[in-house]
C-alpha cells in the first residue's frame, strides 16, 4: 500500500509539472461544451426553396407567404417554369422546388384533392427529409384553416395531433447534447492520457529502472492509473458545472449517482489506456490506435446519430461500445431523474467490461520479457 | 573464504535464431569489482538484463545472490541495484525526489530513506543539487544520481551497464573512486564498459566476444596471457583472433 502511495505520489508531481497538463484538464472541456454543443445540432433551419407557382390566384400566394414566414425556410424565388426550378436544384442552387399546380384555388373550392409537388435535393438526407417534413405540416396547417374558414370542419372530422416534449420541453438539443460530450471528454483524458502516460516512460526507458525494482505489477498499476481516475472525476465534476452555469442543462437525477457510475466507467477507459501501452512502444503508435477506436466508438455511441436508426448489426456492435452506455446514463439520470434501479444493468455492463479489460491488460503487462 | 553470488553454467539467450549469448559460464565473489568487457553488440547487455531479471533466458543455469533467474526473479530484484546504460530516472523530478520514490518503492521506510538519502548526496556530493530538476543537470552529475538510487536499499549486488558512457575523464575518475567505496563495504560490483583503462581498475574481468566468454581472470593474468603490454592489446588479440578464425 505505501508503495502504491509513492507512485501516486509522482505521477501527480509529473503531471502536474508538465506544462501541457494545465490546459488539457481546464481549457479542453470548456472549448468542447462550448463549440460542439453549439454545432452539433440536429435542428435544421433556413433551408432555400424556390416555388414554383403554376396556379398564381390568391390561394396560392397565400401558400408561398406562409412558406416565406416560416423560420425553417428561406424562399428564394418564385417561379412560373417548373424546369428552371429543378434546373436550380440540379445546379445546387436550391435545396427544394415546391410546385404548386394549376387549378389549386379551383380545386381546393370545389373539394377535390389536390397534390403538390416537393422535389428536394437529398445528399444532405437529413436535411431533405426534415424539410419536407416541415412542408408537410404548412400545407396541412393550411389546408386545415382553409377547411375552417370555408366552415367545414366536421366534415373533416380530422384526428389533431397535438404534440408535448417530455424531458427537454423546448427541444433544446443542448440539453440532448451536453450529456454526451461530458462522457467523451473523460474518455479521451482517461484513455489518452493513461496510455501515453505509460509509453512515455517506455520511449524514455524509465520503466526499465522500475522493472528492475521487486515493485509487483498490481502496485505499478494502481499507482499509474489512479492519479487518472481522479482527474477524471475532477474533469466531469468541472463539466457538470460549467453545463449548468452556462447552458443551464437540467439535473434531476442524483450527482452522485453518475459519479459512482463514472467511477465504474473509468475503470473501461483505463483499461483500453493499460492495455495499448502494453501493445505499443511510442506515444505516436499508442496515440494513433487509442484514435482509431476512439472514432468508432464516438460514431457508433448514440451521440450524434441515433443508435435506433442504425442497421441491425450495427446496433448489435453498439452493445460493445462501452460509451454508449455511459450516455445513456448521463442523459437518463439527468433529464430522467432515473435511479439506481433503472441503471443498475448499465452498472452490471459497464462493471463488467471494466473488469475484463483491466485484467487482460494486467495479463498483457510484463515486467520480464 | 570465497563466496560466489553470481554463478552462471551454460546460460545461452536466442532471439529467433540469433545466439546473442552462447553457453557462457562463470562466477563472481562477493565483494569483487567484476569487469564484463566486449565490444558492441558482443551480448554485455543482454547477460546483464539475464542476470537481473529483466529478461529470461532460453537455457543454462544462472544463480544471483542465491535466487535462481528462472522463477526467482522478483527475489533477486529485491537484492540487487542496476544502472541502465541508457538514463533512466525522471528528468521532471528533483535529485531528492528521485531518490524518495525508488527508496519508497523499495519498501524503506521515511526514516531510512531520509537517513540514506542524505549519505548518499553526501558521498556523491550531489548537496547543491538536490533540489534541482534532473533536466538541468550534466550528465555526470545525473549518472552519479543513479548510481546513488541503485545502491538506495542496499543490495548484495550492483549491475553498472556502461555507467561512464559519455562523461569527461575527471568524472569517471571520481566514478570509479565511488565504485571502489561501494565494494569497500561488502557490495559486489558488476560492471560493463568498453573502456579498456577502466578494465584495469577491476578485480576480474571477463571478455565477450559474439555471444561468448574468450578470456576470463585478472588484468595481470590475462595481459600474461596474451603478452600484452596493456588492456587495449589483450582486446584487440581477442577480438582479431576471431577475425582469423572467420
Amino acid at each position: 500500500m505505501r508503495i502504491i502511495l509513492f507512485i501516486i505520489r509522482k505521477e501527480f508531481r509529473q503531471i502536474f509539472r508538465n506544462k501541457a497538463m494545465l490546459p488539457i484538464i481546464f481549457i479542453i472541456p470548456m472549448i468542447q461544451l462550448l463549440i460542439l454543443s453549439n454545432a452539433a445540432t440536429f435542428e435544421i433551419q433556413n433551408i432555400n426553396i424556390v416555388v414554383v407557382d403554376d396556379d398564381n390566384t390568391v390561394t396560392s400566394h397565400r401558400l408561398i407567404s406562409k412558406l416565406e414566414g416560416s423560420p425553417y425556410f428561406n424562399l428564394q424565388e418564385v417561379l412560373n417554369n417548373r424546369q428552371n426550378g429543378l434546373k436550380k436544384l440540379d445546379k445546387g442552387q436550391t435545396n427544394m422546388v415546391l410546385e404548386i399546380p394549376l387549378y389549386f384555388e379551383k380545386n381546393i373550392t370545389n373539394h377535390i384533392p389536390v397534390k403538390l409537388q416537393l422535389s428536394a435535393d437529398a445528399i444532405d438526407g437529413v436535411k431533405a427529409g426534415l424539410g419536407s417534413g416541415y412542408i408537410q405540416s404548412i400545407v396541412s396547417e393550411f389546408g386545415n384553416a382553409l377547411i375552417q374558414v370555408s366552415g367545414q370542419t366536421t366534415a373533416i372530422g380530422g384526428v389533431r395531433i397535438s404534440y408535448s416534449y417530455w424531458y427537454n420541453e423546448n427541444l433544446d438539443y443542448k440539453t440532448f447534447m451536453v450529456p454526451g460530450i461530458l462522457v467523451l471528454l473523460i474518455t479521451m483524458i482517461g484513455s489518452f492520457l493513461s496510455g501515453m502516460n505509460i509509453v512515455r516512460e517506455k520511449e524514455i526507458g524509465t520503466i526499465e529502472q522500475l522493472n528492475v525494482t521487486p515493485i509487483k505489477k498490481h502496485q505499478f498499476i494502481i499507482g499509474k492509473l489512479f492519479p487518472f481516475i481522479v482527474i477524471g472525476i475532477f474533469e466531469l465534476s468541472f463539466g457538470l458545472a460549467l453545463a449548468r452555469i452556462i447552458f443551464h442543462t437540467p439535473f434531476i437525477g442524483s450527482f452522485w449517482l453518475i459519479i459512482a457510475f463514472a467511477l465504474v466507467y473509468m475503470l473501461v477507459v483505463l483499461g483500453i489506456g493499460l492495455l495499448i501501452s502494453t501493445i505499443t512502444d511510442t506515444q505516436q503508435q499508442a496515440m494513433f490506435i487509442s484514435w482509431f477506436f476512439m472514432v468508432i466508438f464516438i460514431l457508433m455511441s448514440g451521440l450524434f446519430t441515433p443508435i435506433e436508426n442504425m442497421p441491425l448489426w450495427a446496433q448489435k456492435i453498439t452493445l460493445f461500445n462501452p460509451i454508449r452506455y455511459f450516455i445513456e446514463v448521463m442523459r437518463m439520470v439527468m433529464l430522467k431523474g432515473a435511479g439506481f434501479q433503472e441503471i443498475k444493468y448499465h452498472f452490471l455492463i459497464v462493471g463488467g467490461y471494466g473488469v475484463a479489460l483491466l485484467s487482460l491488460a494486467t495479463w498483457r503487462y510484463r515486467k520480464t520479457t | 573464504m570465497s563466496e560466489a553470488v553470481i554463478q552462471v553454467e551454460n546460460l545461452t539467450k536466442k532471439f529467433g535464431d540469433f545466439y546473442a549469448v552462447k553457453n557462457i559460464d562463470f562466477e563472481v565473489e562477493r565483494g569483487e569489482v567484476f569487469g564484463f568487457l566486449g565490444a558492441n553488440g558482443a551480448g554485455k547487455t543482454t547477460v546483464m538484463k539475464m542476470l537481473c531479471g529483466l529478461i529470461t533466458p532460453t537455457s543454462g543455469k544462472a544463480m544471483v545472490a542465491g535466487f535462481n533467474v528462472f522463477g526467482q526473479q522478483n527475489e533477486i530484484k529485491k537484492n540487487i541495484g542496476y544502472m541502465s546504460q541508457r538514463f533512466s530516472l525522471y528528468e521532471d523530478l528533483t535529485v531528492i525526489e528521485n531518490i524518495t520514490f525508488y527508496g519508497g518503492i523499495y519498501g524503506l521506510t521515511n526514516a531510512e530513506i531520509k537517513e540514506r538519502a542524505y549519505r548518499l548526496i553526501e558521498m556523491h556530493g550531489l548537496g547543491e543539487v538536490k533540489n534541482q530538476l534532473l533536466a538541468s543537470l550534466p550528465l555526470g552529475w545525473k549518472q552519479k544520481l543513479a548510481f546513488s538510487v541503485a545502491l538506495i536499499h542496499r543490495p548484495q549486488i550492483v549491475f553498472l551497464d556502461e555507467p561512464t558512457g559519455g562523461v569527461d575523464p575527471i568524472t569517471r575518475r571520481q566514478f570509479w573512486e565511488s565504485i571502489y567505496e561501494a565494494a569497500h563495504s561488502g557490495i559486489t560490483l558488476f560492471v560493463t564498459t568498453h573502456y579498456m583503462d577502466e578494465a584495469e581498475y577491476c578485480d576480474r574481468i571477463s571478455m565477450m566476444v559474439d555471444g561468448e566468454i574468450k578470456g576470463l581472470g585478472t588484468p595481470t593474468e590475462l595481459k600474461q596471457l596474451h603478452h600484452a603490454k596493456n588492456m587495449d592489446e589483450v582486446f584487440v588479440n581477442l577480438a582479431r583472433k576471431k577475425e582469423f578464425i572467420e
